[in-house]
């Protein structure tokens, strides 16, 4: 194991205002198994990076190490600037901190993870009355305009468990805006999803992208990732194999593995 | 669903025909003209049942989450002596704990000058706080039990949903984990306030007059016996009834699909 930095001591060198999202030799082992062995990246505001790989290949560890859902060995993870007081095993060290910084990320599961006990609009408004103080009335109107937009106006006072798939994830999708988050991330949106249900999110995701907001998106989806992205990377038993413009990293692979996985997946 | 037009149907007709006789039966060739003198008795009674059963499934309930919790994350120091109690609870008979914990620390008690003192004492001397404390460690034990599935048994998604939002643990636990737990667990609380409406009837052996020693004393006055018994019947069962009606209530607050 790397030494683990524990300080809250920003790089004001790397951090431009304009960077939402560096990850700097980053590990992670589950017991023997080194999931993660060094991965550096950085978002800046606006872009939307995804990250493709074969099954195991550590993309969904990577993405939650970002908000510490996995506590990752070692590395620094900073976020629009802020860097995440780490302890030597790696968890945060701040409950305050990670409480405060996981609050502006947007997650959205490949399981949905909507509270079931809770309708949708109850799903929506959750987080922001009761973690982030916004007024009921405030958070209620906001909410109601976020499943407007992701097409569940009309499903607001439903549960769950009475949705297909896909309105399911958009409606994780709005529970995830409804925070007006700094970087969405999204761990295979669509992966638990029927074919036909595919599109209706991929709608979704793409329009966010349209409006330049900040997004991590770890998928199967290539054709997709291709066409939302500004950057792509290529990750393969826990390393970057490649990464660059969705153009380059599809169009014209260099690395042998990566041009093997995209055969394989095409 | 039960409609009009389901009950109209031959042998239901034929089935509430024959309950109908029964009671009819009851009401005329049975003695009843003791009612009015043990009606307020009686109605004491009822409303003692019902309170011990109230104060008791509350407090034991409240008792329950804290043991629930424990045994299902709790670090081995709370988890062992939280499994531990559940355990004796439920492995020995409630009219034991009763007459341990009237007996035994009810007698223990005046031989202290300072309880017999204290401001408590006068409530001390009472069977009740025995009785309400007996029935409030059982409920306890069996619903910790029961809670500790209810929490382990919520989807590690949930949990982690409400983490990757920086939920606060105790807002976490409070807005999330417990709700959830405790609408997996409905189905079995019903059932075990059904249970322990049941087990009331054992304070009376520590001298509480509540609805089953009122039908005692009814039988001891009078030398009735059955008329009583099968009143008292009637008693428990309309309660259960209105417990496991509203238990399903508060299971129908979240629809589950397919019902």
């Amino acid at each position: 194991m790397t030494e683990a930095i524990a300080t809250d001591r920003n790089d004001p060198a790397a951090a431009s205002a304009e960077e939402a999202i560096r990850v700097e030799d980053l590990h992670k082992s589950f017991g023997n198994l080194e999931v993660l062995k060094g991965v550096n990246m950085s978002a800046k505001k606006g872009d939307v990076v995804a990250i493709i790989g074969g099954s195991g290949s550590g993309k969904s560890t990577m993405l939650r190490c970002i908000n510490f859902l996995e506590t990752p060995t070692s590395g620094r993870i900073v976020i629009g600037g802020e860097e995440i007081a780490m302890r030597a095993d790696g968890s945060p060290a701040s409950r305050k901190q990670i409480e405060r910084v996981r609050s502006r990320l947007g997650m959205v599961f490949q399981a949905f993870n909507l509270w079931t006990h809770r309708t949708l609009i109850e799903n929506v408004t959750e987080v922001p009355v009761h973690v982030l103080g916004v007024p009921k009335a405030e958070a209620h109107d906001r909410a109601m305009a976020l499943l407007e937009r992701v097409g569940l106006a009309e499903k607001a006072a439903t549960y769950p468990a009475f949705l297909s798939g896909g309105q399911q994830q958009r409606a994780a999708i709005a529970r995830a805006l409804a925070i007006d988050p700094s970087v969405m991330l999204f761990d295979e949106p669509t992966s638990a999803l029927d074919p036909e249900l595919v599109g209706e999110v991929l709608t979704v995701i793409r329009d966010l992208a349209a409006e330049g907001r900040t997004m991590l998106l770890v998928t199967h989806e290539m054709k997709f990732a291709r066409e939302v992205s500004d950057h792509v990377i290529y990750l393969f038993e826990g390393r970057i194999e490649e990464q660059g413009p969705p153009e380059a990293v599809f169009g014209a692979p260099k690395s042998e593995r990566l041009k093997q996985f995209l055969k394989s997946v095409a | 669903m039960i409609t009009l037009r389901s009950l109209l149907v031959p042998h239901r007709i034929a089935m509430m025909a024959v309950f109908a006789a029964l009671v009819l039966w009851c009401a005329y060739a049975l003695r009843w003209d003791w009612i009015p003198k043990y009606a307020p008795l009686a109605a004491e009674g009822i409303w003692r049942t019902i309170w011990i059963l109230a104060v008791t499934s509350v407090l034991g309930f409240l008792l329950a989450i804290p043991l629930g919790l424990a045994q299902a994350i709790g670090p081995w120091y709370l988890a062992a002596p939280a499994r531990t109690f559940c355990t004796i609870i439920r492995g020995t008979p409630l009219l034991l704990q009763i007459w341990l914990l009237y007996y035994g620390l009810g007698s223990l008690f005046p031989q202290y000058p300072w309880i017999r003192e204290s401001e408590l004492w006068p409530y001390l001397r009472q069977a009740w706080p025995y009785a309400v404390l007996a029935l409030t460690l059982s409920y306890a034990g069996y619903e910790g039990e029961v809670m500790r599935g209810a929490f382990s048994g919520v989807a590690r998604g949930q949990i982690e949903a409400a983490q990757a939002f920086g939920m606060p643990r105790f807002t976490m636990f409070r807005r999330i984990w417990l709700p959830q737990a405790i609408q997996n667990a409905l189905p079995t609380l019903g059932g075990e306030t059904i249970l322990q409406l049941k087990a009331t009837p054992l304070v009376a052996t520590i001298a509480i007059v509540e609805s089953y020693a009122v039908a005692s004393r009814v039988r001891q006055d009078t030398f009735i016996v059955y008329e009583p018994l099968l009143l008292l019947a009637v008693v428990y069962m309309v309660i259960a009834g209105i417990l496991a009606y509203g238990f399903r209530k508060l299971e129908q607050r979240v629809p589950v699909k397919g019902h």
